[in-house]
């Protein structure tokens, strides 16, 4: 299978929608570990990437994705902007030159996009923070033939659950160092609603 | 022939404001702008306001920007990149402290080198 243009608008609609289901939730979640305005961040950002693909006609999926980091980046307020724009527009990069994106394509992209964020947020795996879905997810992908609704996931679902037990040494949870631990992180779980989204276009569920 | 450029980014506009207004009560000739809070006046950052601030300062001599808290920082690294400007440079010293010392040297006609200098000499 390939990724087309049509599934790199439904999973950003997607996106958006769960993220707007959740919005409280991630703000609730960031209050116990962050200020408090994930949820708001999220929510304020992909609505306006929704906004801003409606109505276009894109030929390619890297255009999507070069359109929704933009929109990101200059739309969330928060640290999340800038770094899910930096996965987007690696992402873009990545892709760039083909209508659809083959599987093989599309994990590269993913993989630049995971190492954006971490180049962005001078991050590594284990500081909890979203590098912690994005890396486990990328690796497990990796090892998959070809898209597996199912994998995406279960593998972003447990990566997300694993960033409770963990001591943040990044953003702003890190300021609470051990009191950190016990809690999800916020962005961590809005990557998971992200590949969640994914996961649903793929299998073509609403 | 103009002096090197301040930028202020905090996830507040009042903080980004009232640096700028301590640097400009106390040393006349400085060139500084401030990019506090997103656009419409709420805490965090924005792309576009610190992009729009290293343009209004930035000259053939440079300008140093400093930033408070997480998106701050990631957002100037961002902006100096989508500018593609020379010689801007991300301070790494206390936002104040920091903007008040670069201040007082670019009056005196510094070049930004030495301005980094000083920074990383007072503030390592
Ligand atoms: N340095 C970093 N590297 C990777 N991810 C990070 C980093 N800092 C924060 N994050 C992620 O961003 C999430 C917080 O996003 P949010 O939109 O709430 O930004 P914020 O922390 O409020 O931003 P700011 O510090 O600018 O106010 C965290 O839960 C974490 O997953
Ligand atoms: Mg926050």
């Amino acid at each position: 299978m390939a990724f087309t243009v049509e599934q790199a608008l439904n999973w950003l609609t997607k996106s958006n929608e769960k993220i707007q289901e959740n919005k409280d939730y991630l703000s609730e979640l960031d209050q116990a570990i962050g200020d408090g305005d994930h949820g708001i961040n999220m929510a304020r950002g992909f609505d306006e990437v929704v906004k801003k693909l409606d109505g276009n006609d894109y030929k390619q999926v890297a255009d999507v994705w070069k359109d929704a980091a933009m929109t990101l980046m200059s739309k969330v307020g928060g640290a999340s902007g800038p770094l899910f724009g930096t996965a987007f527009l690696k992402m873009s990069m990545a892709a760039k030159g083909g209508e659809a994106v083959s599987y093989d394509a599309f994990i590269k992209a993913l993989e630049d996009g995971g190492a954006g964020i971490k180049q962005r947020g001078k991050a590594t795996e284990g500081e909890k923070t979203m590098v912690d879905v994005w890396s486990p997810v990328v690796k497990q992908l990796k090892e998959a033939k070809d898209f597996d609704a199912g994998l995406i996931r279960d593998s972003s679902k447990s990566a997300m659950e694993a960033t409770k037990d963990i001591i943040a040494t990044k953003g702003r949870a890190a300021y609470l160092k051990e009191r950190s631990k016990g809690h999800l992180d916020p962005g961590s779980v809005s990557s998971y609603y992200i590949f969640q989204a994914l996961s649903d276009c793929i299998e073509g569920e609403v | 022939m103009a002096n090197v450029g301040i930028v202020i980014i905090s996830h507040s506009e009042k903080v980004a404001n009232g640096v700028k207004d301590i640097l400009e009560q106390a040393v006349g000739q400085v060139t500084v702008e401030a990019a506090g809070g997103q656009g419409d006046g709420e805490i965090g950052t924005s792309l576009e306001k610190i992009q729009g601030a290293i343009e209004k300062v930035h000259s053939a001599q440079g300008t140093i920007v400093f930033y408070d808290l997480g998106s701050a920082k990631m957002n100037a690294e961002i902006a100096i990149e989508m500018l593609e400007l020379e010689n801007v440079q991300l301070a790494e010293a206390p936002v104040l402290e920091g903007a008040y010392l670069a201040a007082v040297e670019s009056s005196m006609g510094r070049p930004l080198e030495k301005i980094v200098n000083a920074l990383e000499k007072e503030f390592k």
